[in-house]
């Protein structure tokens, strides 16, 4: 029995319907069956027609990454099998649809057609439902208990009226009992696990949301962008439960300028966007930044320049975080790892912006924020959260400064209809009280107290997190979403005898000094893979530490494989 | 904490100790004035008074008050407005902003502020020029203006701002001058007072870079009694009307504010339990 799988399903969306649909439900009849899950889906740019892919890869142990070659093939048409066969492991099975396509003699061995719209239109009286026999036959193969998947159906098409859903479940068991009919050579089994915990399972974007929400986000603005925009439908779901408001605004720029309006009122205020959208908020960034309002931005980074590639994944929005904008505006830029970094990496983002009167950016990206991943139910009684420093005392008189001098860099906030010390935020030059000042000394002064909130984030703990072999003379530095593969290639180069160091960096700007200092010194030589051709983190690590880099560049719109590490790692290890 | 609030009597006791740094004669001392004046005859709460404001000369304006000021980035007033009054419905919206700012830079924001039809007031602060860049053309600069910065004068049409805000269903809509303040303050009060989105043209003449104040001397007239002010057609027909500038409201309707729609979403959606995390939380279980 191995441990775990990988499955693919794929066709065309303008032909098929259910790609994804079949995807999904697959991936939560396996949740359900108490298995991880990890899923990758690339969707054509636009809504009809065009090749769609979902994969999912279940174990019965933490999954990392979205796997390299593929276990099971689920072919809706041949253009499927064309594009995607060179996947599929040499003992791979492959699935398809004998009503669409019949694959040539060499899959003789390992596939497995079936007459999906035959069986469909015969047992539901429409073809429609072809993806739910083929769900049902990979459920079976896959031995996940009937009842299981038969919730997530029922789950599903809820909103359907009764007699779609009995025609689908008919279709499912229609699905299981012709895979019971025909043998299948291989175990397709996945061994169950052993200790069985309360699981979630939720996408990158879902996870942000509801991390937004726990940290007490109540406003939120959001204009319409590939891969961001199930942030804004999930809030607008979310928060008139919570008695917040989340809305659609006319652009990206409407987005954040009223998120600072809100949390200029005393909200703790979120917008999401991708590049694209992102660029047209870098003027109103630096004002969030000038007049210490806090707000947390997502950007859940695509392909780019341009237009670029909305639906593929890229990590080459970090030199516009980091540096974006004109004049010099403090911001912290974080990025979360995985599923549930996200959840528990938002509500430090919140923590951070509170805490400082500072943006913070929250870097996710494609693959991250639309897979979905499995992951322990949150504990939610001992997760801090942070609020900001109010003005106390009344203050009706004018002697409030608003931007009074500190150690730290950050002045108590007085909030509208709360506190009686009314002043002017301005994105002008202003002196501590908040009027405008464009004195040489004051200029100066202002700027560094900005900057000084950064010396204190930058001590803040938390923010890296270091595993491999503490002895190895090689090491990865990385950040965002590759954290799983080079995770999952660490665990295979210890199988082939190499020792390799990694430290995951969760906030790039600031950067958490001290760790990062000491692990550059704990190894020889240094990689850092990254989703960009440019190299946009090594080349901060290079002209920071002044030390030599070893880049790991892939800008194909698609999330590193473990492999893809590996082969860098024994390139490294073999060369010294 | 207790809460103080802050009510005045007089209009010196708004005025903070910034001093105007508009030149002498603008036409913004003029609307300053009369929203010092409504302050004080609706009592406002200078805690609870959020005055927010674009780029421009009219972005100064916060800065002269008491009351809570944002003074943002370039045409961004009123989503920032639409973000203070969503945050805290409780809170006096003010926005105010020029030309440029609202019809240029910012253009795209007004049908949607109307759209939303939020419970803030927006003074557009009409000098019909970039006084504070010293005199380019501004969306609303007439053909027949000829500038300094301008000797061939705009080449485009000029906007009109009140026929916008009728087009867009503005929920309440006036036109004011700062050679009439007590009218002004009257209607600013109209305004604050309507609940929904009020819009005010407060035409505010630039002496350094266009004077038009003999211009509109020569135009202006208050809109006569008869209007009905729940008449979009007649409203229509007063703009039109060749060579008089009416002053007055001209519009106005009582559908609700977005407030209000968010609060009752809130209310039917919390009907079937409020949210906890436990609750989003199993959703995904």
């Amino acid at each position: 029995m191995p441990n775990n799988l990988t499955i693919r399903v794929g066709g065309d969306t303008g032909t098929t319907t259910g790609v994804i649909s079949t995807g999904e439900m697959l991936t939560f009849a396996m949740a359900r069956s108490q298995y991880d899950v990890f899923t990758f889906r690339t969707n054509p740019a636009e809504s009809k027609g065009g090749q769609a892919m979902y994969q999912v890869r279940m174990g019965n142990h933490p999954v990392l990454s979205q796997g390299t070659f593929l276990d099971i093939l689920i072919a809706y048409d041949e253009e499927c099998l064309k594009t995607h066969a060179k996947d599929l492991k040499s003992d791979g099975l492959l699935i398809y649809d004998t009503d669409t396509f019949v694959p040539d003699d060499s899959y003789q061995e390992q596939s497995y057609g079936v007459p999906l719209s035959t069986v469909a239109q015969t047992v539901s009286g429409t073809k429609k439902s072809k993806n739910l026999v083929a769900l049902g036959v990979v459920t079976e193969i896959l031995g996940l208990p009937l009842e299981s998947v038969k919730t997530v159906v029922k789950e599903q098409f809820r909103h359907k009226p009764e007699k779609v859903v009995e025609g689908n479940i008919k279709s499912l068991e229609s699905g299981r009992a012709w895979a019971l009919k025909n043998n299948i050579l291989k175990d397709f089994h996945v061994r169950p696990r052993e200790l069985k915990t309360s699981k979630v399972v939720m996408s990158g974007n879902e996870a942000m949301a509801a991390g937004a929400v726990y940290s007490g986000c109540r406003y939120y603005a959001g204009y319409p962008i590939t891969p961001a925009s199930e942030i804004l439908e999930f809030l607008q779901k979310e928060l008139p439960k919570f008695d917040g408001v989340a809305i659609q605004t006319e652009d990206e720029i409407a987005a954040i300028t009223s998120c600072i309006g809100a949390s200029f009122a005393g909200v703790k205020a979120m917008t999401a966007t991708s590049g694209p959208g992102f660029s047209l908020m870098l003027e109103a960034l630096g004002l969030s930044s000038m007049t210490e309002i806090p707000i947390v931005i997502v950007d859940c980074q695509r392909g780019g320049p341009s237009t670029g590639l909305p639906t593929k994944t890229e990590q080459s929005d970090l030199m516009q975080a980091i540096f974006g904008g004109h004049g010099e505006a403090p911001r912290v830029v974080m990025a979360p790892a995985n599923v549930k970094d996200c959840f528990f990496g938002i509500i430090k983002a919140f923590n951070i912006a509170e805490k400082y009167q500072i943006p913070v950016l929250f870097l996710s990206d494609q693959s991250l924020s639309q897979r979905t991943q499995t992951y322990t139910r949150p504990k939610l009684t001992n997760i801090e959260v942070w609020n900001r420093l109010k003005a106390s005392g009344s203050h009706a008189n004018g002697d409030y400064l608003r931007y009074q001098m500190t150690d730290t860099g950050v002045s108590p906030i007085a909030v509208p209809g709360e506190s009686p010390s009314p002043y002017v935020a301005t994105g002008l030059e202003h002196n501590e009280h908040g009027d405008p000042n464009y004195t040489p000394a004051n200029h100066f002064r202002m700027t560094v107290k900005r900057h000084k909130k950064l010396e204190n984030i930058a001590k803040e703990s938390g923010f890296t997190r270091r595993f491999g072999d503490e002895q190895a003379k090689v090491g990865i530095l990385s950040w965002g979403s590759t954290e799983g593969p080079i995770e999952e290639a660490i665990h295979k180069a210890n199988q082939s005898g190499y020792e390799v160091a990694a430290l995951q960096v969760k906030m790039l700007h600031p950067l958490p000094d001290e760790e990062i200092k000491h692990f550059l010194k704990s190894v020889q030589h240094v990689i850092v893979p990254e989703l960009n051709f440019t190299g946009q983190l090594s080349q901060i690590i290079r002209s920071k530490y002044l030390i030599p880099t070893i880049r790991l560049n892939k800008c194909a719109g698609m999330p590193f494989t473990p492999e893809e590490i590996l082969n860098k790692i024994e390139e490294v290890i073999i060369k010294n | 904490m207790p809460q103080t609030n802050v009510h005045v009597q007089n209009v010196n006791e708004i005025k903070s100790n910034v001093v105007p740094v508009w030149c002498p004669g603008c036409g913004d001392y003029g609307v300053l004035a009369a929203i010092y004046r409504a302050c004080v005859i609706m009592d406002l709460d200078l805690k609870s008074t959020v005055i927010v404001s674009g780029i421009g000369c009219s972005g100064r304006l916060p800065i002269f008050t008491k009351c809570y000021g944002f003074h943002g980035v370039h045409g961004r007033v009123l989503p920032t407005a639409t973000g203070v009054k969503l945050a805290n419905p409780k809170l006096t919206v003010i926005a105010v902003g020029g030309d440029g700012d609202g019809l240029a830079i910012g253009g795209g924001h007004f049908p949607h502020a109307a759209r939303r039809n939020v419970d803030i007031t927006y003074i557009m602060m009409d000098n019909s020029v970039y006084g504070l860049t010293k005199g380019q053309g501004s969306p609303t600069t007439a053909p027949e203006f000829t500038l300094k910065a301008l000797p061939y004068g705009v080449q485009e049409e000029n906007l009109n701002p009140v026929a916008l805000s009728l087009a867009y269903d503005v929920s309440y809509v006036a036109r004011v001058f700062s050679g009439a303040i007590d009218q002004m303050t009257d209607l600013f009060v109209k305004a604050i007072q309507h609940k929904g989105f009020s819009f005010v043209h407060a035409i505010s003449p630039c002496t350094a870079f266009n004077d038009t104040y003999k211009f509109y001397r020569e135009r202006v007239v208050p809109i006569p009694a008869e209007h009905d002010v729940h008449n979009k057609k007649s409203a229509l027909d007063l703009w039109q009307t060749k060579g008089k500038v009416y002053l007055g409201t001209f519009y106005e309707d009582n559908r609700l504010d977005m407030g209000t729609t968010f609060q009752k979403l809130s209310e039917t959606v919390q009907s079937k339990g409020k949210g906890t995390m436990e609750r989003l939380f199993d959703q995904f279980t």
